[in-house]
């Protein structure tokens, strides 16, 4: 299965290498990514494929939005399939 | 790759406009579980529903996580309980309650629905058993919820059960008076009462339904009401349409949820329901809508007009968004429930005539409104019975759920707590409609045709 981990917040450096950093570390593969920064408002939307995941969607979900946190930025790890059902008919 | 902009929309939606899926309910039919022998229909009854409906809270966690959304509550609806019990004496019905109780503390869920009675043309010895057990039914328990249909537009109206019920609401007020009469929040009196509605308090399980179903609650004020105030003072064809597109995006996630909890439970997916449900939270009212459509505060004139076009927009955008739709399916306007209607109804420009008028172009109808505790049965049950009159004569459900808090009067607040929030007590007329109301008997069903 495939997931959305969007990265919101205020820009710095290294809010990339960190979120990179966490998917590396838990074997999610960074397949599709694309970021713009807005005024100061940085936003990243990478799809990553979950199929070598290390441990379970969850752990995976919630350590990425804590290590998130720790840098000041929101990430949330979302399926895919709520954006495509929402967004495409 | 999926577009930023949509993206970005979705996580808006849920993080700052409190998008979310308001219940899963999962309807499961008691009939296999009838027995004479009253224990053992406990028993049945207690198995079941602990056993079909074990994983539901652990799958619904489960959803939550892998799609980022919030699902509120976890419901089941069963079978109308005085079907199920036909043979029981109020007493019964009282000790099964307790069983349904039991259930729902077990399995975690927020609410059991189908303590039930339809009896829209008359009442079996079992219906009546029910009605009688309803007050001290939900006066002992937490998360049991009870409806009565007492009319439908092909049986027309049951006025014994009119009046039977207006006693039975100021019964449930009595025996809850300790906490503002709450137990009339779990009541609700129903014409043409849906069979497969997973909002409480009135979903059941109908008659027609598979042995289990799973039923989505969508909700999404919040995200309409930005919707149309970020479209400006468009006309109403662009209004409409901006309505419509919200709604379409609010349903498609209660569809993904609905057929991914079905698939996870291994039960049948049934419908799901595209009704607008507003919290008492900020940012998630139904009157917000409205007045973002250009109303000063919710209940003035043109409040009607606006609810209509609301209401049809809604319903035409979320119909293509799902391959099955039911339940209610409209936008609800329950008055402790929704911040804006309590500022309304607090500044005195919603007014109980208003709300009246309001529920005949939306879905369900005079719903969690406070009332004065010394208000009598006889003009609760015309309150029923106006409410009622306008579901059977436009073939609609229409409901009421009024609270006669005990103990309070007009100019008073009563408290609910969590969803069911607060409401101030609202006025009524003094003047009786005893004579009325004890007239006994049935209103005929309307005719269907010379409309006008």
């Amino acid at each position: 299965m495939k997931a959305v981990v969007t990265v919101t917040g205020k820009d710095k450096v290294g809010i990339i290498a960190m979120a990179s950093a966490e998917c590396a570390k838990y074997g999610a593969n960074i397949v599709d990514i694309s970021q713009t920064v807005m005024k100061e408002y940085f936003a990243m939307i990478m799809l990553v494929e979950l199929e070598g995941l290390s441990t379970d969607f969850r752990t995976f979900a919630e350590n990425i939005t804590k290590a998130g946190k720790e840098s000041s930025v929101d990430i949330r790890v979302m399926h895919e399939d709520i954006f495509n059902s929402m967004h495409k008919i | 790759m999926l577009n930023t902009h949509d993206v970005l929309e979705t996580i808006k939606m849920i993080r700052d406009e409190n998008l979310d899926i308001r219940t899963v309910t999962m309807g499961i039919s008691l009939f296999d579980c009838i027995s004479d022998d009253p224990e053992r229909l406990e028993t049945r009854i207690y198995d079941k529903i602990t056993r079909s409906a074990k994983n539901l809270v652990s799958v619904c966690e489960e959803l939550e996580a892998t799609y980022g959304i919030p699902i509120v509550n976890k419901r089941i609806s069963v079978t109308p309980i005085s079907l199920v019990g036909s043979g029981l004496s109020p007493d019964g019905f009282v000790r099964l309650a307790g069983v349904l109780e039991r259930a729902a503390n077990t399995l975690g869920v927020n609410f059991i629905g189908g303590f039930s009675a339809l009896v829209q043309k008359g009442a079996t010895a079992g219906a009546a058993n029910l009605i009688e057990a309803i007050p001290e039914a939900l006066s002992t328990t937490e998360h049991i919820c009870s409806s009565v249909n007492v009319a439908s537009t092909k049986a027309g109206i049951n006025m014994d059960a009119v009046k039977k019920m207006g006693e039975i609401i100021k019964q449930t007020a009595y025996l809850t008076r300790e906490r503002d009469s709450i137990g009339c929040a779990k009541l609700v009196v129903f014409a043409n009462i849906p069979e497969d509605n997973p909002f409480m308090a009135g979903a059941l399980h109908g008659v027609g339904e598979p042995d289990t179903v799973i039923n989505v609650g969508v909700s999404g004020p919040g995200v309409v009401a930005v919707a149309v105030r970020e479209a400006g003072d468009c006309d109403f064809s662009t209004l409409a349409d901006t309505v419509k597109k919200i709604a379409f995006k609010i349903t498609r996630v209660g569809q993904l949820i609905a057929a991914e909890a079905a698939a996870r439970l291994g039960v049948p997916y049934g419908i799901v329901d595209l009704s607008l449900a507003p919290t008492p939270a900020k940012g998630d009212s139904v009157a917000e809508i409205l007045e973002n459509m250009g109303l000063e505060r919710c209940g003035t004139h043109g409040t009607t007009a606006a609810l209509a076009l609301l209401n049809d927009a809604v319903k035409k955008g979320g119909v293509m968004a799902s391959s099955h739709v039911g339940g209610l399916s409209g936008a609800f306007i329950p008055v402790s429930e929704d911040r804006g209607m309590i500022d309304a109804v607090r500044r005195g420009t919603l007014s109980l005539e208003k709300l009246e008028a309001m529920t005949a172009v939306c879905s369900v109808g005079l719903d969690m409104i406070a009332i004065p505790g010394d208000t009598s049965a006889a003009t609760i049950s015309g309150i029923i019975a106006d409410e009622i009159s306008i579901g059977v004569a436009n073939t609609k459900t229409t409901a009421v759920r009024v609270i006669p808090v005990v103990g309070k009067g007009v100019g008073d607040s009563a408290e609910f707590g969590g969803l069911l929030g607060y409401a101030p007590i609202m006025p009524l007329h003094g003047e009786s409609c005893e004579r009325f109301i004890s007239r006994g008997g049935r209103i005929p069903a309307p005719i269907h045709s010379l409309k006008n």
